[in-house]
């Protein structure tokens, strides 16, 4: 029998008893006032679950309070897709653990919790707060800095909080761009702004009957969380994978049920040194390629590199641990483990690769700059693919303006 | 700022060709404006693209790369691979919404030290007729 359908076997058996229990005997207070009842004194997995009649496999998914009491978890968003908040739900069973072990204080995607309640918190009283998501306003700035304030461990979340990730593309434009386009050009807005006299905006204060409102600020410049705050821990990945959650949550449960070490701060949670090319189970031949190539334009060869076939996969560039899911499966590595721990810079590592890509022809030693220049456009937008995660963190992060000379 | 603009310019000279050749034009004294540094490299290969980003970052105005004629490169391909490099590396700049003048290859042996003098002493007015690097006044 498998761990689930023996979880599902104990749930099963667990809901039976509640039935029992349900049954109203005489002289006694109908089911649902007694349980309501119960529910606030006696948590219910408590009554169901005694732990001495669990098999081994659930003993160590439901562990029970840890000695000093359950730990405070929160789990927060800056500028991120929702991805990440999601993924901590992706471990299957040992989310049990997690509940076990931790309160959930603060997780505006999964639970109740306000802004109010962390701040009125003791400085450090979070055990632990995952941190995900870019800073793009000052509502995500005020709350990474306040989660800082009280979390004893401060983890930087998947690849947005490590490099600004997609969000952090936006600094290839400024706000008033961004602002501009959205809702101007856009065709809803386009048609909803002719209908003005002139172009509407919204406003970050407004002044209502009510008293004066207030919106998060844009800002200029993504930024990642470690720019403005001291991070503890790094989890890469967009979102991070399974084992690396098990890890994180690994030496968690470590520290708080047995004492152990936490690992060294810095440490990147779940990630190789090496890159994906190490991991990837892929031949490489270091073919040269004469083209570029969409993974749907060809009939992609399952053992062979992908770059190899022409498809540029940003593997080369990219720190390993994820498994590489996605060249297993046919997609390029889109490089969300970032850049590896020896260089700084993703994109340019990956544009020695990609340039490496491209055979010497028999003619190069008499063709021009522009020739080569035509055969490299093939590579579209270098900047916001092989930057695609890690812009806002690189050594130039936003776009600039030439002012021209004198 | 001061009125006159003095640019910083970074200067990667492969060690086989175009060091010999810097080093040539300065043997046989040849003028030229002394805004550049020289950081030489055993191959333009070997200049990455992170080193020129950092240059850039750092406040260089502009970024030279110089390397031996294609055919005469001392590891046979060393320069065709750069050339392939910085092209990218040229829409990459562009993209930053830099001037891709900023960055600029070119060939110079060994016995070419007029070579490096012109080719450095127009890169230097290029880089004075564009301005200042962009990102110094945000920093």
């Amino acid at each position: 029998m498998g761990l689930k359908d023996k979880i599902m076997g104990f749930f099963k058996k667990a809901g039976e008893k509640m039935e029992e229990a349900a049954i109203p005997a005489k002289n006694e207070k109908p089911a649902a006032e007694k349980a309501e009842e119960s529910m606030d004194d006696t948590p219910i997995a408590q009554e169901v679950s005694p732990k001495a009649e669990l098999p081994p496999e659930l003993k160590a998914l439901l562990p029970g309070p840890p000695p000093g009491g359950k730990i405070k978890f929160a789990h927060y968003w800056g500028a991120g897709c929702g991805g990440c908040d999601v993924s901590l739900l992706d471990i299957n069973e040992k989310i049990l653990t997690v509940n076990d072990m931790a309160d959930v204080v603060f997780w505006p995607i999964a639970v109740d919790g306000k802004t109010k309640d962390v701040e009125a918190m003791e400085d450090g009283e979070i055990t632990v707060t995952l941190f995900n998501g870019a800073v793009r306003n000052s509502e995500n700035e005020h709350m990474l800095k306040l989660l800082r304030q009280k979390s004893t461990i401060l983890v930087s979340y998947g690849a947005c909080a490590m490099w600004g990730g997609m969000p952090g593309l936006a600094n290839l434009h400024n706000t008033k761009e961004i602002m501009d386009y959205v809702y101007t050009k856009t065709p809803t807005m386009k048609a909803f702004q002719d209908t003005q006299s002139e172009p509407v905006f919204p406003q970050t204060t407004y002044q209502a009957p009510e008293g004066e409102l207030h919106i998060p600020v844009l800002y200029d410049t993504v930024r990642a969380a470690d720019d403005i705050v001291d991070v503890d821990y790094y989890v890469p990945g967009c979102p991070p994978m399974q084992t690396s959650i098990d890890v994180l949550l690994g030496a968690l449960i470590g520290h708080v049920y047995h004492g152990s070490d936490l690992p060294p701060k810095g440490t990147l949670i779940g990630a190789s040194e090496k890159t994906l090319c190490e991991e990837c189970p892929r031949k490489k031949e270091n073919r040269r390629i004469e083209k570029v190539v969409e993974p749907h334009e060809i009939d992609v060869d399952p053992d062979l590199c992908l770059m190899d076939q022409g498809i540029i996969c940003i593997g080369p560039a990219t720190r390993a641990g994820c498994g590489s899911p996605c060249t297993i499966a046919a997609q390029p590595c889109r490089g969300c483990y970032g850049p590896t721990g020896a260089v700084s810079e993703q994109g340019a590592s990956m544009l020695t690769a990609v340039a490496s890509l491209f055979p010497v022809l028999d003619n190069d030693p008499n063709i021009d700059e522009d020739e080569i220049m035509k055969i490299m456009s093939q590579i579209k937008d270098p900047l916001g693919y092989f930057y695609q995660f890690s812009l806002a963190k690189s050594l130039i992060n936003r776009a600039v303006k030439e002012k021209g000379g004198k | 700022m001061s009125e006159e603009f003095d640019p910083k310019v970074i200067a990667f000279c492969c060690n086989w060709c175009s060091y010999a050749g810097a080093d040539g034009a300065g043997v046989a004294r040849l003028q030229m404006p002394t805004n550049f540094r020289i950081i030489r490299t055993m191959c333009s290969a070997r200049v990455d693209p992170e080193h020129i980003l950092s240059a850039l970052a750092k406040g260089a105005d502009g970024v030279i790369v110089l390397g031996c004629h294609p055919a005469d490169c001392h590891y046979i391909g060393g320069n065709y691979r750069a050339r392939r490099r910085m092209a990218l590396l040229r829409f990459v700049l562009e993209e930053y919404g830099f001037d891709p003048k900023r960055l600029r290859l070119e060939w110079v042996s060994a016995s070419e030290g007029d070579k490096f003098q012109t080719t450095m002493s127009e890169f230097i007015d290029d880089i004075k007729g564009l301005g200042p690097n962009p990102l110094k006044e945000v920093a």
